[in-house]
């Protein structure tokens, strides 16, 4: 049979094209394809989070505003939990027994070997008695979570609020991963990333079970958590409080300012909400309830996303302007000639720090006129354009028509119109001053912000300059501060021509006659000026701005109360109270402070 | 005593080498997939302590064999087979039923397959039948003669079943065709197989054709089969006569078998067997089913990389994400821990083993060893190719051991008694037998 000895040769090759077909194919399953390395990743190893607690908030005076409190999330893997007790289970954890069975379906949706939430946010009071029988129940455990408390029901619109990540930030940053928290409004939002901390983790190795076997690589790939940033911001809780409580039953805003740094003392928007409301299991019902259920809507930020027509507080602006262009001097008279404009109170023929004080508006008529159309061009039109270009520049100085680069999401920057505005509303060369005169008293196509106009004040207060008003004042321990907040912004006014406007705001508070003479404290002095923005068919709003004590101002106020009255009656009394309160630290004036607190302006939002 | 010495001087100590590596490294991987870090590190009670027990067992087996003399084998081929085959006839009365097939004999504790012992009585007997054979193995008598030695086994293991234990007999194809069966057998075996295949996997494909006729996947198939035997055909214009026959019968031949491959496969295959295969081809994707197995062990062989994952650091091996990790699926705890160069080293042992086996069978004089070492080599390497095949997914699931590695004290044994015969039959290669 010596015949077929060659085939010899044939069984070996076969024996080594098989050999070498599977090296190639070991090869590439173990070198080449990764897909394998992950999938095997994804069936041993478990990660558990460590959720970092999230930086505190605390007040100017280190008093705290926002601070964790413990709650866990009840986490099930659903192949582990055969033959427990279901009824048992129910009871403890006080829920039904539909209940269970929906959680359950909606956890093996997600997936049947890794853990998911099953009932979230359990307060850690609740939860220490869930956690003594968890052991009975195969496939649970507690994830501990921090919950956001509020000491004091305040300053909700400041603070803002946490929630779930939503799926479309996770594919946008992919630092989140499913149900972390993240700030959605307010600081929360815009310090985000100081506050949110360091997530840690704890690779676990588990077995086909889901079986905890260990730690993977003796730890090598943990890590701890690292508790966020601590805040402090420059809110001073006391006179937020303060703040919030006169403004009860009003709608409108509060706004106040520490002139030589532009921190922000105070920020009310009223009606607010209680910012414990926002927190935990009832978080989204809530919300929603707000949204849909409350025609006061206490979700939206009047103080810095309310625009209103500056009215009679502009002419403080229009002043200055016109000093500075030299149009006008202090010693300026122009006759009250109510033809045009109308005008209201016993004056005929004024001169500035008088105009500024009875607020005639022929006079800033006259000097807005002087402004818009100086006569440097024949043709009006031209002349116009040329003149509000100037006009412009100069009153955007002042913070007006831009959004202040503060660390509050979502402010507004109002509106101031420039030559671009009104060609597009009439046309090129269509317009002149005439159109648009209605601007010289803070009327027509201008809008403003309440957290602008408490800016203004406080340029008013430093005669010239202002720092971007603000809420944080130190992030972390070392307290270090965002660049833009310590840059001087320059208005390009002469500081000698605040003098007559200071005095007159002076005068508007404490002289006889008056618009303001509410706002007068006997120890302080209040500089002052009242607005008042007409709406037809229904009350003014009250508005005042002020700024105290007149020599070395500490304090900036914008007040805004809605549909009350005209400007003297309710927002000057108020900020005088922030002021005394601020100031002093008590009220000397109880009966005006009754009275504030009595005022109720929200029947006319009954429907 | 002169023929102890004898025995030890002129046995193959390469191959004693070959067989220690591997069944060392195979239970050092048994450990793997059997440890577990909360308890003790050894005990007897767990697969690695039992496998142990068996591999000291296979050294006095050794011995015994190593003892025996060297023509009892050759005298007695027979009458093992017939034991052997009373040995199937009995378990199917007597034997225990263990996952719904009747393989295992059991007394007291100790288990025994008895298939595993009629391989080796089979391999003996086609051994023995094929050496006192006159005319080579091509002859159809020969042939008939032959197949019926092996489907003796085959049948009665069948009727276990055990269709694993079945397709090793497979293997004796090897054999034949070392000692003169046509290579065509070969080929057409492979063709049939070839075929097989092409009709599953164009089952679900189908083309449109003109006057908007659609054309499944088998014509398609039938299609280019007439394509090219007509090309065939119109190539070698000369022996037209001579062709046309033989062409029209292939033609004939491959169309109802592509045509009836459906009916086997629907009808014939049991539903687990149709899965599997559904799976191997990538007709269907259920790696939570059927494909479990499968993708289990690509993913511990897979996340392996290059170096693996080091000794006893397989987190698929040790939390038993892959099923049957002691037995069938041993070889993923190699791929898992000691990466592709694990692999590489294992499978260059086994493929040195094999070719020292058939270098060993042809210095023989002795036809009856020679024929013996060929059924040694082909049912190892059966065994290894479809069991490390199966778990990259390049041959279906068909459960049964790779050879020397998996846990088991009856395929270990036998594996080795077939080893060992052999290398005592090679120790004789200067006697005539």
């Amino acid at each position: 049979m010596k015949d077929f000895d060659d085939r010899k040769y044939v069984v070996t090759a076969i024996i080594l094209v098989t050999s070498f077909i599977y090296l190639i194919r070991l090869f590439y399953v173990q070198v080449i394809d990764d897909s394998y390395k992950l999938s095997a990743k994804n069936q041993a190893l478990r990660t558990l989070v460590h959720y970092p607690s999230r930086g505190l908030i605390y007040d100017r005076n280190k008093e705290l505003l926002v601070f964790n409190e413990a709650a866990y999330d009840l986490m099930v893997t659903p192949k582990q939990t055969k033959g427990i007790d279901t009824t048992a289970f129910c009871e403890i954890v006080g829920i039904t027994k539909e209940e269970y069975i929906a959680k359950m379906e909606k956890a093996k949706s997600y997936s049947s070997y890794k853990a998911s939430v099953f009932e979230k946010q359990i307060p850690s009071d609740q939860f220490t008695s869930i956690s003594e029988k968890l052991y009975l129940f195969s496939g649970f455990y507690g994830q501990k979570r921090t919950l956001r408390k509020y000491p004091k029901p305040i300053a909700s619109h400041v603070l803002g609020y946490i929630g779930e990540v939503s799926l479309s930030r996770i594919k946008k940053n992919p630092y989140y991963k499913k149900s972390d928290y993240i700030g959605i409004r307010g600081l929360e939002k815009e310090y985000e990333k100081e506050l949110r901390g360091k997530r840690g983790k704890k690779v676990l190795m588990v077995d086909v079970h889901s079986r905890v076997k260990g730690s993977y690589q003796n730890g090598a790939y943990d890590t701890m958590a690292v508790h966020g940033t601590n805040l402090y911001t420059s809110i001073d809780r006391d006179l937020q409080e303060y703040a919030e409580h006169l403004m009860k039953n009003k709608r409108g805003s509060v706004v106040a300012i520490e002139p030589s740094t532009g921190e922000i003392l105070t920020l009310v928007t009223a009606p607010s909400y209680d910012p414990n409301f926002l927190v935990g299991r009832n978080r989204s019902d809530n919300y929603n309830s707000l949204v849909a259920n409350d025609s006061l809507n206490p979700l939206f930020n009047r103080a810095i996303d309310a625009q209103y027509r500056p009215g009679s507080i502009f002419k403080l602006v229009q002043s200055l302007v016109g000093l500075e262009q030299g149009v006008i001097t202090t010693e300026t008279r122009i006759k009250c000639n109510r033809g045009i404009i109308n005008c209201h109170g016993n004056h005929s023929n004024d001169k500035l720090v008088e105009a500024i004080q009875h607020s005639c508006n022929p006079y800033f008529y006259q000097v807005y006129k002087r402004l818009i159309q100086p006569g440097k061009y024949s043709n009006i039109f031209k002349d116009s354009e040329a003149g509000l270009n100037e006009w412009h520049r100069m009153v955007s100085k002042f913070g007006f028509g831009q959004k202040l680069e503060s660390d509050i999401p979502g402010i507004s920057g109002g509106l101031l119109p420039d030559v671009a505005f009104y060609n597009r509303w009439y046309g090129e060369h269509r317009w002149a001053f005439s159109t648009i005169y209605s601007n010289s008293i803070g009327e027509g196509e201008m809008g403003v912000v309440p957290i602008q106009m408490a800016n203004l004040a406080a340029t008013l207060a430093n005669k010239g300059f202002y720092y971007t008003p603000h809420l944080v004042k130190g992030i972390g321990e070392d307290f270090s501060i965002r660049e833009v907040f310590t840059t001087k912004h320059e208005t390009e006014i002469t500081p000698k021509y605040f003098d007559p406007v200071i005095e007159a705001m002076s005068a508007v508070v404490n002289l006889p006659g008056g618009t303001a003479r509410q706002a007068r404290l006997d120890s302080i002095e209040v500089c002052g000026k009242t607005g008042t923005v007409q709406n037809p068919d229904r009350p003014d709003h009250s508005v005042f701005i002020c700024f105290a004590p007149r020599d070395n101002p500490k304090i900036a106020i914008a007040v805004y109360v809605e549909y009350s009255d005209y400007g003297g009656l309710w927002s000057a009394p108020i900020s005088s109270l922030l002021i005394e309160k601020y100031l002093t630290g008590k009220i000397n004036d109880t009966e005006k402070e009754k009275r504030m607190l009595e005022a109720k302006f929200l029947t006319i939002y009954e429907k | 005593m002169r023929s102890k010495r004898n025995i030890f001087q002129n046995i193959d100590w390469f191959t004693i080498v070959l067989y220690g590596i591997l069944v060392l490294i195979g239970w050092l991987n048994i450990y793997a997939a059997n440890y577990n870090e909360d308890e003790v590190w050894f005990s007897f009670s767990k697969n690695y302590g039992k496998q142990l027990i068996w591999i000291v067992a296979s050294l006095a087996l050794i011995w015994m064999i190593l003892m025996l003399e060297a023509r009892l084998f050759s005298t007695f081929a027979y009458s093992i087979y017939a034991l052997g085959i009373a040995m199937l006839i009995g378990v199917l009365i007597f034997g225990m039923e263990i996952k719904g097939a009747k393989s295992w004999f059991v007394f007291g504790g100790i288990s025994f397959q008895p298939s595993e012992f009629a391989k080796f009585g089979t391999a003996l007997a086609i051994t023995k039948y094929l050496t006192n054979l006159k005319k080579n193995a091509g002859q159809f008598k020969v042939r008939f003669q032959a197949i019926f030695i092996l489907l003796l086994p085959a049948a009665l293991i069948m009727l276990q079943p055990d269709t694993g234990s079945v397709l090793v007999y497979a293997a004796f194809v090897f054999v034949l065709y070392r000692e003169g069966l046509s290579g065509k057998i070969l080929l057409f075996g492979l063709g049939l197989a070839l075929f097989f295949i092409l009709a599953l996997l164009l089952k679900q494909t189908s083309i449109d054709v003109p006057f908007g006729l659609v054309m499944q996947g088998k014509l398609i198939l039938i299609a280019t089969v007439i394509t090219i035997c007509g090309f065939i055909y119109w190539f070698f214009n000369s022996r037209k006569r001579k062709l046309l026959v033989p062409l029209t019968i292939a033609v004939v031949m491959i169309s109802s078998y592509v045509l009836s491959v459906d009916y086997v496969f629907d009808n014939v295959m049991s539903p687990h067997q149709q899965d599997r295969i559904n799976e191997l081809l990538g007709i269907t994707f259920d790696p939570s089913g059927a494909g479990y197995n499968v993708n289990q062990s690509k993913i511990a062989i897979g996340s392996g990389g290059f170096f693996g994952k080091g000794f006893l650091q397989g987190t698929q091996t040790k939390y038993n994400f892959v099923p049957e990790q002691s037995t069938d699926f041993i070889f993923c705890t190699v791929g898992e821990e000691w990466g592709f160069i694990g692999s590489f080293v294992v499978i260059v042992a086994f493929v040195t083993l094999f070719i020292r086996l058939i270098f060993l069978a042809e210095r023989q004089r002795s036809s009856f060893t020679r024929i013996y070492f060929y059924t040694v080599v082909s049912i190892l390497f059966f065994h290894f190719a479809i069991n490390i095949g199966m778990t990259i997914g390049l041959a279906p699931v068909i459960g049964i051991p790779l050879p020397f590695f998996s846990y088991g004290g009856s395929s270990l044994w036998s594996f080795t008694v077939l080893l060992f015969v052999a290398l005592r039959l090679d120790g004789e290669r200067m006697h005539i037998l």
